[in-house]
């Protein structure tokens, strides 16, 4: 691709470097993608369009053929989320023991609704689906980390933690 | 390990001091069979591994030598091996115990099993949510690779191959081996039709490449260890080896169990290994290889012959834990996957949270599975929230025959099989959530749904 599509977004050298290094790794480019959006991802917090087309640009593609595979995971996000991305896993053999519950735990704690920012922008909390670890449910991940055998207690443990470590936006 | 169990895959995983560095492996005997194996012919190993009669241990239990003969040889196209680490099966988490807990014995049957089918380069595609596994599994490739084991010229034999580790980003479709390629080429996940794009001929790339769960590719390093035909005695004919079965749900002592195929039941595995049922409850369903499994009735009797004449006369206590049993009683092994439902949730509710997976997880692609699995889990989801009709018994039931045999690949079977099976298991069940009042329902230790 030609035309050099200029990014107001900055990634850090680290994540370009990373990019660099990745794209030569696969027999086809276009493979590269969904590395690349984990890259910017992991380092914006979420994938702008104008991401996409700087990625696009990059292995000369459309940007929708970024955009739909953007959208297409559920991993990958366009709109930025809380500092702590909680996902409790509520498929089958969670939900058999308490996962409703655990997730309403978290949402109390933070006192935030499912799949939006938490009022004082620590967290996100979501639904997962099966997280393969049913031998010890219920489950949850905190960014990425995986919790075990959750219990009311241990979610109030995690959230204390949670609010030790991150700032609330308020605070800062 | 229980006594019942027979730890092949998983011998060392749980030993305390095992560790996931290439020095523990290569202390324990990690990476000798590569060696033997590259001294070997390709396909001897193939050879090996037809006769030891080894079923795919992702799902459909498809016999791995055969997959391998498939493998379009003639084309001059490069050839591409790729380790299906995308474990998502509701109720599946036995190659997260492998990936975790042993890698480098992944590596060493991927490493036989690339030289094998002759493979140009290979991949891990492992699912986002195990992010520590692929750190574990990239360092286990960077160490294998200064000690020689991959990259350029293998171990002096003049072959070459890398593994690549690519993460996915939560989508389940990526199980589907053609989804996946799809998904590996940097595009949206949606299944290919077979024919023609069987991979073995149309796979990466357009590319002859073989897909493999990781228990499977484990399962190769044993058979060159012990030959194929010493490895076919294991477990029972047409059933051999071991197989890490994963018990979750309802019972006190749920976890992984590697068994010899055939030689326990789902009974034994429940009771004895799984500590049975918590106190004063009952079995009300089994669901006996993952959630898209078709699910078993606490209290159903199977009758009949088996392919050989045999009369049986089982309860599901009495099902042989393998991969024909459960097929021969109107389900499947699918991914090892048993989950236990005792009588303490209403059975709609858990077909509603079964169907809210399916649903969310629907590529889109066919109209028969976008749409149906979101009826389902729509209808579902009312009848478990207090508006349940009588007539919803049969709706959901013409749905679900509306999309199984509809769809591009087998998650329009996925999805329907549940809905299918529940509704015909259940029906009064079914048919009374329509009586169910909003005590009842409160009343319920928790919410499925």
């Amino acid at each position: 691709m030609s035309t050099q599509v200029k990014m107001s977004i900055q990634l850090k050298d680290e994540t370009l470097r990373e990019i660099e290094a990745v794209i030569p790794r696969y027999p086809q480019s276009r493979s590269a993608l969904m590395p690349i959006l984990h890259a910017v991802q992991a380092d914006l917090g979420h994938i702008p369009l104008e991401a996409q087309e700087w990625v696009a640009d990059k292995l000369g593609l459309t940007p929708i053929q970024v955009r739909e595979v953007v959208t297409f995971y559920p991993y990958y996000r366009e709109h930025p989320i809380g500092k702590r991305y909680i996902r409790v896993c509520r498929t089958l053999s969670c939900a058999l023991n308490g996962a409703y519950k655990i997730c309403d735990h978290f949402k109390r704690e933070f006192d935030t609704d499912l799949n939006v920012i938490s009022p004082d922008g620590r967290v996100t909390v979501e639904f997962a689906e099966c997280l393969a670890s049913c031998g010890t449910a219920p489950v949850a991940m905190v960014d990425d980390d995986l919790y075990e055998n959750l219990t009311e207690e241990k979610v109030v443990e995690i959230c204390n933690r949670i609010k030790q470590e991150t700032p609330s936006s308020t605070q800062e | 390990m229980h006594p019942k169990e027979r730890r092949l895959i998983l011998q060392h995983a749980d030993t305390p001091g095992y560790d996931t560095s290439i020095e523990c492996y290569i202390k324990h005997g990690g990476y000798v069979e590569q060696r033997k194996a590259y001294q070997m012919k390709p396909e001897e190993i193939c050879q090996e591994v037809l006769d030891s009669g080894v079923r795919g241990r992702g799902g459909a239990g498809f016999p791995a030598g055969m997959k391998w003969k498939f493998l379009d040889r003639r084309s001059g196209k490069p050839i591409y091996l790729i380790c299906n680490a995308d474990e998502s099966e509701p109720g599946t988490f036995k190659d997260r115990q492998i990936m975790h807990k042993d890698p480098h014995q992944l590596i060493e049957g991927m490493m036989i099993t690339a030289y094998a089918i002759q493979a140009k380069l290979a991949f891990i595609y492992i699912r986002e949510e195990m992010p520590y596994a692929a750190k574990i599994l990239r360092k286990a490739i960077e160490d294998a690779r200064a000690a020689n084991l991959l990259g350029e010229n293998v171990l002096g034999s003049g072959y070459s191959c890398d593994i690549i580790v690519h993460r996915g980003a939560a989508a389940y479709i990526c199980g589907e081996e053609t989804g996946l390629i799809e998904s590996l080429e940097g595009k949206r996940a949606y299944p290919r039709i077979k024919p023609p794009y069987f991979p073995a001929a149309l796979g990466l790339y357009q590319c002859p490449t073989i897909v493999n769960n990781v228990e499977t590719l484990c399962n190769v390093k044993h058979i060159v260890a012990m030959g194929g035909k010493e490895y076919a005695k294991i477990g029972t004919p047409g059933n051999t080896g071991t197989r890490i079965w994963c018990l979750s749900g309802h019972v006190r002592n749920p976890g992984y169990f590697e068994i010899e195929c055939g030689k326990v039941t789902y009974g034994q595995l429940i009771h004895e290994l799984g500590g049975g049922l918590r106190p004063g409850r009952k079995l009300q369903a089994l669901i006996p290889g993952g959630s898209s499994s078709k699910v078993l009735r606490g209290d159903e009797r199977f009758k009949g012959k088996l392919r050989d004449g045999t009369p049986y006369d089982w309860s599901i206590e009495d099902i042989p834990l393998d991969f024909d049993s459960p097929m021969t009683v109107g389900s499947m092994s699918g991914s090892g996957a048993v989950v236990v439902v005792d009588d303490s949730v209403n059975i709609v509710d858990v077909l509603a949270n079964i169907n809210e997976f399916y649903a969310h997880e629907s590529c889109g692609q066919c109209t028969p599975c976008r749409e149906g699995s979101l009826w389902m889990k729509k209808i579902t989801r009312r009848m478990a929230n207090g508006g349940a009709r009588v007539e919803d018994v049969d709706l959901l039931a013409s749905i679900g025959d509306q999309i199984a045999g509809r769809t591009i690949c087998a998650h329009g079977e996925a999805c329907a099989w549940p809905t299918q099976s529940f509704v015909a298991k259940f029906r009064n069940e079914f048919v009374a959530k329509a009586n169910e009042t909003p005590d009842e329902r409160a009343k319920r230790e928790f919410r499925l749904v």
